[in-house]
C-alpha cells in the first residue's frame, strides 16, 4: 500500500532508523550523565556510549577511534576544517583550493577567509560535474595548505575520484579535506586509502538524528592540527570545545553502524530502483536531460531536467511527492542551482531540473507512482508551455529575442 | 512556497489555456519574460470593434506565473483594449495573494496584456 506523502528527497535529511532511536532513548533521562564528568557513573556511562559511538564509527571510515572529533553537523565541520586549518597553518601559506560545485557550508566559509586575506580557487567542472586533476595540480602553488573537495555532490550525486586528489594532496604536502556528508555511509569511505586528512560527516543524512555529525581529523602521517572556531572547556582534543550530544552521538554511531553492514546490499537495492525510474522517464518523455555524471554518482540520486517546463510548478503538480527542483523558484535568491550552472546547464534547464533523492525506505511501488505522475505532471505542463509549442513549430527559442526581465 | 487557494485553483484548472491563430487578424498576441528567468507568458486575445471577446494563455513559468496568466485571461474578456490596457500587476497580486517573490509575475501578466494590444493594434495598423 501507498502511503502520502511520498518521500524522495534523501539527499535533504532522512528520517531516524528506529534501530538508531532505540539506542539513543537510554540516554536522554535514564544515562543522562555529562561525558567529561570523570568523578561518578553517570559520566562513566556516557562517556562508554562517546566510546562505542566513536568505535562504530571508525570502523565505517576506517580511522582510528581517537580520529573523530563530534560536531553539531557538516556545517560545523565544515567550518572547523576549513577555518581551523586557515588559522593553524596560515604561517605556512594562504592559499585554499576547493571547487564550485561545493555545498554553501564550504564556499561562504572560503568567501569568509578570503575576506580575511586567504586566497581561495575554485576549481571548475567539467560537463559531468567532475573535477580535472590536471586542473587541480595546475592550481597547487607553494602557498597551498587545503584542498577541499566534496565526495558526493548533493545536487547532482557526482561522486569526485577522492583517491586520485587524496594523492595529489599527499605529493605536494597538502593538508586534504573531503565533504563526505553525502557519501559516508552510502559508499565505502578508507580515509587511509582515499588519503583524506579531514573528513566531515554528519547524522542526519544517514537515518541518525538531526543536530550531530563530525570530523575527521588525521592524527598520524601527517598528524593535522585544527585552530579551534569555539573557545571552551577544551573538549574533543581542544578542537571543539561544547558539552557532548550524548544522545545524538550514541544516534550517528549506531547509523554508521547499520550503514556498515548494509550499505553495499541497499546501493545495489537503490541502484536498480534509481535505474527502473530514470529508464522510465526517459522512454515515456522526449527532451529530458539526466545532469551529472552518468556513472559517477550515487545510487540515491537521479537529477533531470526536462525541458520546456518549470522547476517549481512541476513540483506543484506533484504536491504528494516530496521532491527539490533546482528551479530559482524554490530559492529566495531566484538564481537557479549554481551546481547545475556550474556544468554549463542552461539556465532554462536548471530552472526545470528535478532531484529525486532515494533511500533506505523507498519501494518499488513507489517508483512506479512517481514515475507515473512525473510523466503525467510533465505532459500536462508541455500542453501548457508556449516554450514547448514553439519547439514543436520548429523554432528555434536560442533565436527568440526574449523580454529580460 | 505555500500558494493561497487561488493560485493552486488557477494552476489546477487553468481557464483559458490554449492558443488562437497568430496569424488571424483578430488575434493580438504578446510574449513575454526568457527561459532564462524561469518564466515565458504568451497571451493572445481575440478582438473585435475594439472589445476583447476571447483569450488565450500558456505559460511557462511557476504556480504564481501561471495563475496569473490564467486569471488575465478571465479579466481581459469582454473589456475595451482601454480598459484591459488599465489591468495592473497590482490588482492581480492582490486578487492571488501573491507573496513579495513573486510580485513579478503579475508583472509579466500585465505586460503580456500590454504586448498582446500592442501586436493587435500594429497587425491593424492602429498603432
Amino acid at each position: 500500500m501507498l502511503k502520502f506523502p511520498i518521500y524522495m528527497d534523501y539527499h535533504s535529511t532522512t528520517p531516524v532508523d528506529p534501530r538508531v532511536l532505540e539506542s539513543m532513548l537510554p540516554y536522554f533521562s535514564g544515562k543522562f550523565g555529562n561525558a567529561a564528568s570523570k568523578n561518578h557513573s553517570f559520566g562513566w556511562d556516557a562517556d562508554e556510549a562517546i566510546s562505542k559511538a566513536r568505535a562504530q564509527i571508525a570502523q565505517l571510515i576506517a580511522c582510528n577511534p581517537k580520529e573523530v572529533v563530534f560536531t553539531s553537523g557538516a556545517t560545523e565541520s565544515d567550518n572547523l576544517a576549513l577555518k581551523g586549518v586557515a588559522h593553524m597553518y596560515r604561517e605556512k601559506g594562504n592559499h585554499i583550493i576547493t571547487a564550485v560545485t561545493e555545498h554553501k557550508a564550504i564556499l561562504d566559509t572560503a568567501k569568509r577567509l578570503e575576506k580575511e586575506g586567504f586566497e581561495v580557487t575554485y576549481l571548475p567542472v567539467d560537463s559531468d560535474g567532475l573535477i580535472n586533476l590536471e586542473t587541480l595540480k595546475a592550481a597547487i602553488t607553494d602557498q597551498t595548505i587545503l584542498i577541499s573537495i566534496m565526495l558526493a555532490n548533493n545536487e547532482i550525486g557526482v561522486i569526485q575520484p577522492i583517491a586520485e586528489i587524496g594523492q595529489i594532496a599527499k605529493e605536494k604536502g597538502v593538508v586534504f579535506h573531503c565533504d563526505a556528508t553525502q557519501g559516508v555511509g552510502k559508499i565505502p569511505v578508507n580515509v587511509d586509502e582515499m588519503g583524506i586528512d579531514l573528513m566531515s560527516f554528519s547524522a542526519h543524512k544517514i537515518y541518525g538524528p538531526k543536530g550531530v555529525g563530525g570530523l575527521y581529523v588525521r592524527r598520524k602521517k601527517p598528524r593535522v592540527r585544527l585552530a579551534a572556531v569555539m573557545d571552551g572547556g577544551g573538549h574533543e582534543r581542544g578542537m571543539r570545545s561544547g558539552t557532548l550530544n550524548v544522545p545524538g552521538i550514541v544516534g550517528l554511531g549506531k547509523a554508521c553502524e547499520i550503514a556498515e553492514k548494509e550499505m553495499i546490499e541497499e546501493e545495489l537495492r537503490l541502484t536498480k530502483m534509481r535505474n527502473k525510474l530514470q529508464d522510465y522517464i526517459m522512454t515515456e518523455l522526449d527532451e529530458v536531460y539526466l545532469n551529472g555524471h552518468p556513472e559517477n554518482r550515487l545510487a540515491q540520486n537521479l537529477n533531470i531536467s526536462f525541458a520546456y517546463v518549470e522547476g517549481e510548478s512541476l513540483m506543484m503538480g506533484l504536491k504528494e511527492i516530496a521532491l527539490s527542483s533546482g528551479s530559482a523558484c524554490t530559492t529566495a535568491t531566484l538564481e537557479p542551482s549554481y551546481v547545475l550552472r556550474a556544468l554549463g546547464v542552461g539556465s532554462d534547464l536548471a530552472h526545470s531540473s528535478l532531484r529525486f533523492g532515494l533511500g533506505r525506505f523507498t519501494t518499488d511501488e513507489e517508483i512506479d507512482y512517481v514515475g507515473k505522475r512525473v510523466v503525467e505532471a510533465v505532459t500536462r505542463l508541455r500542453e501548457m508551455s508556449p516554450l514547448y509549442e514553439m519547439a514543436k513549430e520548429g523554432i528555434d527559442l536560442k533565436s527568440v529575442q526574449w523580454t529580460e526581465h | 512556497m505555500s500558494y493561497s487557494k487561488k493560485v493552486i485553483d488557477h494552476y489546477s484548472n487553468p481557464r483559458n489555456m490554449g492558443s488562437f491563430d497568430k496569424g488571424d487578424d483578430e488575434v493580438g498576441t504578446g510574449i513575454v519574460g526568457a527561459p532564462e528567468c524561469g518564466d515565458v507568458m504568451k497571451l493572445q486575445l481575440k478582438i473585435s470593434g475594439g472589445v476583447i471577446e476571447d483569450a488565450r494563455f500558456k505559460t511557462f513559468g511557476c504556480g504564481s506565473a501561471i495563475a496569473s496568466s490564467s486569471l488575465a485571461t478571465e479579466w481581459v474578456k469582454g473589456k475595451t483594449i482601454d480598459e484591459a490596457f488599465e489591468i495592473k500587476n497590482t490588482e492581480i497580486v492582490t486578487e492571488l495573494n501573491l507573496p513579495p517573490v513573486k510580485i513579478h509575475c503579475s508583472v509579466l501578466a500585465e505586460d503580456a496584456i500590454k504586448a498582446a494590444i500592442a501586436d493587435y493594434k500594429k497587425k491593424n495598423n492602429e498603432g
